[in-house]
This record gives C-alpha cells, structure tokens and sequence, in this order.
C-alpha cells in the first residue's frame, strides 16, 4: 500500500479511538471536569502524564536539535527530566495533600490574598498559552505533510478533534485519551528508532546502538566525531556553548518543568498522597523511555545524512530527499556547480541546509524502512501534539472559571461553573487555532522561555509556600513579581530590543536569555525571604494548614471551596 | 499526633530529600556539566562517560531516584503512622 493510505488508515483508526474514549468517559461534575473525580490509579496518571508532558517539540524537534548541537542538546535532556524529580520529591505529595484543583488555588490560600491569587492566574495563562499555540502549529505540519492537505485545514481539523474531547470529557476524558495517545507515541516513536539502530550496528536497543561499532568497526560517536570536524564543525560529543551557560539553561528547564501548570494538576487527579509519589515516579519512567532513545535517533539520523547525501552527486540523491524538498525543509543548492553536494560548516560554501524536524519526520524514508512505519509515525506525532494541547486547554479553562470567576461570584452554582469551564475551553481552542495558523514570528523562542518565566515566578512561591511556615503573602508576592519582571526584561531586552546585542560578550556573567530564568528564580527566593523577614508572619490557620499539608494521612479526594 | 513527633517525622523527611537531591545534583549538574571534560577521558563500550553521564546516565538515575523516595517515605509514614488506607 501507498504512504498516503496508511498515514489515513492510521491516523484515522487513532482518532477514532481517542473519540470512543472520550464518549465513553465524559465528564459529568465539575470535580470530574477538573480533576477526573480524584479516582485515577497511578499508573494509567503516570502514562497520562507523560503524554501530557511530550510535546509535539518532545516527539518532533528535539532528536533533530541534539542531531545539530551534539552535546548542547544535553540541556534539553537532563533539563525535561530532572525537574520531575524536583516535581515528585519537593511539590507533588503536599499539592495533593492540599486537594484543590489547581495552582492559583494553593497559592492563593496559601497566601490568603486574592492578589496573589491574581498574579498566579496570568502566570498560568501566559504560560499554557505560548505552549498550546506551538502544539497547534505543530498538528498543522503533520497533517500537510503526511495527509497533503494545506496546513490552515490540518490546524481546524485539529482544533475539532480537541474540542470534542476536552470540552466534552474534562479531565476525566483528556486523562483515559491521553493514556490511549502515550501507548500510540511511545510505539511510533520507538519502532523506527529500533529498526535504523538494528541497521547500523546490529543492536535493537537503541540506547546501546548508539554506543556499538558500525560496519567498518569502528563506534558510531568516534566515528562521528570524526566525520564532523572533517567537514568543520565542532565535535559532536564535546560542548560549543560555556559551561556556565549550559548549567543555568538546564536549571532553568528543570525548575521551570516543576512549575508547569498543566503537569502539576495532573497530581491532583490520584486518590491519595501516596499515590500521587507513585505516580510521579511511573511518569518520568514513561516519559525516559522516549528521553534516552531520542540522542540515539539524533546521533543515527546526523550520521545517515551524512553518509546518504554529503559528496554525492546533486543528480543522483535518494528519493526522500526529493519528497522532503517539496516542503521546504531540506533544500540543496550547488552553488560552486560540480555536480556534487558540500555539506560543510563554512556557510558560504555549504550548499545543504537540513530542517531540525528532518531528523524523526524523515527518519523511516531514509532507512527505507515499510510504509506503514510512516503513517505510523504521522499518528504518534499527532497523539504527541493532541494530548499537551488537552491537557493545557484544561489548564485554560480550570484558571478562568474556577480562579477567576469562582473567586468573584463564590455563590455559583456548580452546573454554571462547568458551563462557564467549557465555554472557556471552547473558547481557548479558537484562540489557539487562531495562532496557529497565524503563529507570531516568535513563538517558538516565547515557548523556550515560557520555562524561564515558570522558574522564575511559580517554582519559589510554591517551594516555600510547603517548607517554611514563616513565609507571608507580602514576601510571596513581591518575590514573584521580582522574578517575572527580571526574567521577562532581560528576555525581551536582548531578543526583541537590541537582538544584535544577543552574543556572549553582553550577556551578564555569560548567561543566555534562555537561561537567565534560574537567575530570576534565586532573586525570586531573595527577595521572598527578605521581605517576609520584616513583615508579620502568616496568621495562624494558615501555619496549621502548612503542618497539615506536611504529613499524608487524611488527604481524601480534591475539595470544592 | 504531638508536636514533637509531627516535627521528628519532618525532619527525617528533609533528610531523606537532602541525600536524594545531593545525588540528583551530582549525577546531572556534577557529572554531566562541570565534570564533563574530566569524565570524558574514560569509556564506556563506545560512549565517553561524561557525555554518556548528560544523554543517559542522569535520566536513568533519575527514575530510580523517585523509586527509592517512593519506598523510603512509604516506610517512614507507616514508622510515624500517618500512613493512609
């Protein structure tokens, strides 16, 4: 059968699917709509969570970055991970404990001030929007290429399909939908990676593949190493950016994983504190299963370029290169006319230019692997992009009907807020479809800091918020605007500002604007110690909800006000 | 429960959150960045070991770090009897 048929039949088999669940397990309260009725086992939360997490950036861009900046790539990798052992050690148990619905809700009563309850709401919906935007355009590029239809309908189509289940299901349907969605990404993104480990070193495990020997004997990173610095780059295995730089930019990703609206409320979703330990644990399982075996995809996919297409004839280049001309994302330009394509690192002679999103996109075509494996990988792509879109859509809606209009008209009753939550839900699909079609020339950098900023502004308030009782709404608030407005300045200083300032002699301490958000977070935790210091302390059954919240026994399911 | 107790069972807690992270940092931020070059003069199979420490070490050593938490606390909270069920 022909690609385009077995991308249809797949894709649509998964949707399908996604949508029976969704009918099957709509949500009928709010409770349900928010947090899945508190009755999720902790394994079906911890595959929920990683779907949640993996993004369509995860599944379809980030093996192609590692692909191009080697050892850099680390960052990201270290950077997605290790925050949730910040998550599972220092936020998830108490938050469960806590039992509301979301953050704003903690930060809010933990802080008894509706202030702060305000400033965590435009946090969170600054944040999950910059994200759902990108999720969208990201459902647009998998449909336009693999289903050859204009990406502006890829994009509708994909809100419909959102719509339908997040409205519908709430937290309940997103939850048994996104364990559905894990199950179709990690097998997509998997049976490539092991076939093309297979076909280079014989290996099946990928995450060992990528340190065997290739045909002539020799390993497969020396070998690398070697390739590239022939042509001019750096070394793939050794560091082009400063260590200092490389060290805040991971810390800023992990800590601002561990402030990720949308992955946080996924806690609330267990029965008990236990649980929610558990379940954390189950998800970065789940999630590092794709984490290790993409810097083997990006290592096998740099070297089949290489090998496939550099000093070969321009004439004479396999097939998919010519597929993926078509969209622009690898281009060949034989600029000095002998016939024969350089790929170097001196720009003016280079005469190819690879898209990052080449790396897994293209990564079956290239090890000529059966057409069923491509439309596979166009359904996990998909699952990859659909399932974080859900999960932050609920995000969206929970903030305005629960953190904005609840704590406005406290009286409403139960079936106007769900109507309101869904309305919101609808509403922030349109938006975000909106976008991406349209995306602003900056979304994808505003998505990368969208991490800086959680770092900055969520992470401190909610660390000590739990492990100190002396803390007070005065400190909170102003340590969380410090870390915003630093964080955010200095972003949009050297990115939208003076952009060609943005190199390493104007940077303070030679920190990149990507990683200035963990300079943003110790300001945060500063300034929120300083000033509690001269202010009075928290009243007293905000300290006895601080001990409460400390020790597991007695969580019960979420709470309604 | 008493208040000494509540603050005993707290303070193994942040014990047992201190080694966790002292590993957590180590392995990531010790090994895999600033240790990186160091590390890199040794192998493993065709793997520099200080790479192989920030692509895959650290992840794996990740995951079994939440697990030993996981049982470490479950322990602690029956120890103290603020379990739940």
């Amino acid at each position: 059968m022909e690609i385009l048929t077995w991308t249809y039949i797949l894709v649509g088999l998964s949707f399908a699917l996604y949508i029976g669940i969704a009918i099957y397990t709509r949500a009928g309260s709010t409770k349900e709509f928010y947090t899945a009725g508190g009755g999720v086992s902790p394994l079906a939360n911890g595959m929920a969570t990683a779907a949640d997490w993996m993004s369509a950036a995860s599944f379809i861009s980030m093996a192609g970055i590692i692909s191009f900046s080697g050892y850099d790539g680390s960052v990201y990798l270290m950077g997605w991970t290790g925050g949730y052992v910040l998550l599972a050690l220092l936020l998830a148990p108490y938050l469960r404990k806590f039992g509301k619905f979301t953050v704003p809700d903690f930060v809010g009563d933990r802080y008894y001030s509706n202030k702060a309850r305000v400033v965590a709401v435009i946090c969170a919906l600054f944040i999950s929007f910059t994200y759902v935007a990108g999720q969208m355009r990201g459902v647009g590029i998998v449909f336009s290429r693999y289903l050859e239809i204009p990406i502006e309908w890829g994009v509708v189509f994909g809100m419909c399909i959102v719509f339908f289940y997040a409205v519908l299901g709430g937290m309940k349907g997103i939850t048994y939908t996104q364990v559905a969605q894990y199950c179709v990404l990690i097998f997509a993104f998997m049976v490539p990676a092991i076939f093309v480990s297979m076909q280079l070193t014989g290996n099946p495990i990928p995450q060992i593949g990528m340190g065997s020997t290739v045909s002539d004997g020799t390993y497969l990173l020396d070998k690398l190493d070697g390739v590239l610095t022939e042509l001019g780059f750096a070394a793939y295995t050794s560091g082009r950016k400063e260590m200092a730089d490389i060290f805040m930019i991971t810390l800023a990703l992990m800590v601002g994983t561990a402030g990720l609206p949308h992955v946080i409320v996924r806690f609330f979703t267990v029965p008990r504190v236990k649980d929610a330990r558990l379940s954390a644990g189950y998800a970065l399982a789940f999630i590092s299963i794709l984490y290790t075996t993409a810097p083997a995809v990006a290592a096998f996919g740099i070297y089949n370029t290489i090998e496939s297409v550099s000093e070969k004839k321009v004439d004479n280049l396999p097939i998919w290169v010519a597929n993926w001309q078509k969209t622009n994302l690898i281009t060949v330009d034989d600029k000095n006319g002998d016939g024969i394509v350089q790929y170097v690192a001196d720009k003016e002679a280079n005469e190819l230019t690879i898209d990052k999103d080449i790396m897994v996109l293209a990564s079956p075509e290239i090890a000529k692997l059966p057409n069923w494996v491509v439309g596979l990988l166009a359904a996990g792509a998909m699952a990859a992009a659909l399932s974080t879109a859900a999960g932050l859509l609920l995000v969206i809606s929970t903030s305005v009907s629960r953190d904005l209009f609840r704590t406005f008209r406290p009286n409403m009753s139960e079936k106007k807020e769900l109507r309101i939550a869904r309305l919101a839900a609808a509403g922030a699909v349109v938006i975000a479809g909106y976008f991406g079609i349209n995306p602003p020339g900056f979304v994808a950098e505003v998505v990368a800091f969208a991490f800086g900023l959680a770092a900055a502004s969520f992470f401190p308030v909610i660390i000590m918020g739990i492990f100190s009782s002396r803390i007070n709404k005065e400190g909170a608030i102003s340590g969380m605007v410090t870390g915003l407005v630093f964080t955010l300045s200095y972003i949009i200083f050297f990115k939208f500002i003076s952009p060609e300032l943005n190199t390493k002699e104007y940077w303070w301490f030679g920190i990149s604007p990507e990683g200035i958000g963990s300079i943003g977070m110790f300001l945060n935790f500063f300034i929120c110690i300083v000033v509690s210091k001269f202010t009075p302390a928290p009243p007293q059954d905000v300290q006895n909800m601080i001990q409460e919240i400390r020790i597991p026994r007695g969580a019960g399911s979420a709470q309604a006000h | 429960m008493p208040k000494s107790k509540m603050q005993q069972y707290w303070n193994k807690n942040l014990k047992t959150l201190f080694y966790l992270l002292v590993v957590w940092f180590v392995v990531s931020f010790g090994f895999g960045i600033i240790g990186v070059d160091y590390l890199n003069q040794f192998h493993i199979g065709g793997f520099k070991l200080g790479f192989w420490f920030a692509q895959q070490g650290s992840i794996f050593t990740f995951v079994i770090l939440i697990f030993i938490y996981v049982v470490r606390m479950n322990k602690l909270d029956k120890e103290f009897d603020v379990n739940e069920d």
